[in-house]
């Protein structure tokens, strides 16, 4: 839910991406961090394990500028990947207003990715969303991969809803705010609706 | 509800006093917050929360209404309002038991006061327009 302060005259938007294990969540963010000015960007938390992997969220918040007077700043979340840290992921949902799958290419990822698209839309519905109804992009990352599955595969397998699609690679920032940029479009659309 | 933070604050011989939403929003804070990161903070006290809320829940308990953590020189105490988080960071000028006793007496003046704005924003709300008057060319400006 967009939090509005209007005594400071901000709105505050989360969002969070959700995929398999490895899939390029926390690089994204990292992309995003790094090609930021410091005066629009906190720190980088991540809650990681001590070989780098996502424990619990990666989180940073990101001011975009001002929408009629209102400071609009996002706060980028990713969940942990990996299968047994479903009850983390469920918790990180609560109050999102923007979702982007960010989908692993490879061809042997392909049943991690439908996987974790399954319990994305599960694990909204938990918390009291439709997948259908909310904010979504569909990022499909590691396209610099030999190995990748054609991308209208991909979007065959894991497009649910027409929504937009962007091929990525995350490490060297390809896609990453075209991404940003489409579901934050998106929540803000939401907001003027409402 | 400055008021009611500033003074709780000053009760519990505090450094800073945040009041935080469940999704890891900051809604307002009084004390000294140095260079502290405000917005990441509130955003690790709500993930905190809802950690041990769903710890909680695996051992039958349906909530955690207070979380405690004790450092050696600043501890953080967390009380559950509603929708809402008191959180107060004290040193050892104070102490667990006084913290919790005056959190407890400004939780009720907190939740009442948010009792308040939650009525006044859905007013304020039906009767702003500056969000269905937000156009294409302004959510385009944001990455411009």
């Amino acid at each position: 839910m967009t939090f509005i302060n209007y005594a400071s005259r901000e709105i505050n938007c989360k969002i969070v991406y959700y995929g398999p294990g490895l899939c390029g969540k926390t690089t994204n963010l990292q992309y995003i961090y790094d090609s930021t000015a410091p005066q629009a960007k906190g720190k980088l938390i991540s809650l990681a394990t001590e070989t780098d992997r996502t424990l619990f969220f990666d989180f940073m918040p990101l001011e975009l500028g001002t929408v009629r007077g209102f400071k609009t700043r996002f706060h980028l979340y990713t969940v942990p990947g990996q299968v047994y840290y479903d009850a983390s992921r469920k918790l990180i949902l609560k109050g999102v207003d923007g979702v982007v799958f960010v989908a692993d290419s490879q061809e042997e990822r392909m049943d991690a990715n439908i996987e974790s698209l399954y319990n994305l839309e599960e694990n909204l519905q938990t918390q009291g969303y439709d997948l259908n109804q909310i904010p979504y992009v569909l990022q499909l990352n590691k396209r610099d991969l030999p190995n990748v599955t054609p991308m209208q595969d991909l979007v065959g397998e894991l497009q649910r809803k027409n929504e937009p699609v962007f091929e990525a690679v995350a490490m060297d920032g390809t896609g990453v705010f075209d991404t940003l940029k489409a579901v934050a479009k998106q929540v803000l659309t939401e907001l003027r609706k409402s | 509800m400055k008021t009611v933070l500033a003074r709780l604050c000053v009760e519990c011989a505090a450094r800073v006093v945040f009041l935080v939403d469940r999704d890891g929003q900051t809604i307002a804070f009084h004390g000294d917050i140095g260079d502290m990161d405000t917005t990441s903070f509130s955003s690790l006290a709500a993930g905190n929360v809802a950690a041990t809320s769903s710890m909680a829940n695996l051992i039958g308990e349906d909530a955690f209404p207070a979380v405690v953590h004790e450092g050696e020189r600043e501890s953080i105490f967390i009380s559950v309002i509603g929708r809402s988080l008191l959180v107060v960071v004290f040193d050892k000028r104070s102490t667990v038991g006084l913290v919790k006793i005056r959190a407890k007496r400004a939780s009720y003046e907190v939740a009442a006061i948010l009792d308040e704005a939650v009525r006044e924003s859905a007013f304020t709300m039906a009767n702003t327009p500056a969000f269905s008057e937000i156009t294409d060319e302004d959510i385009d400006s944001l990455f411009s």
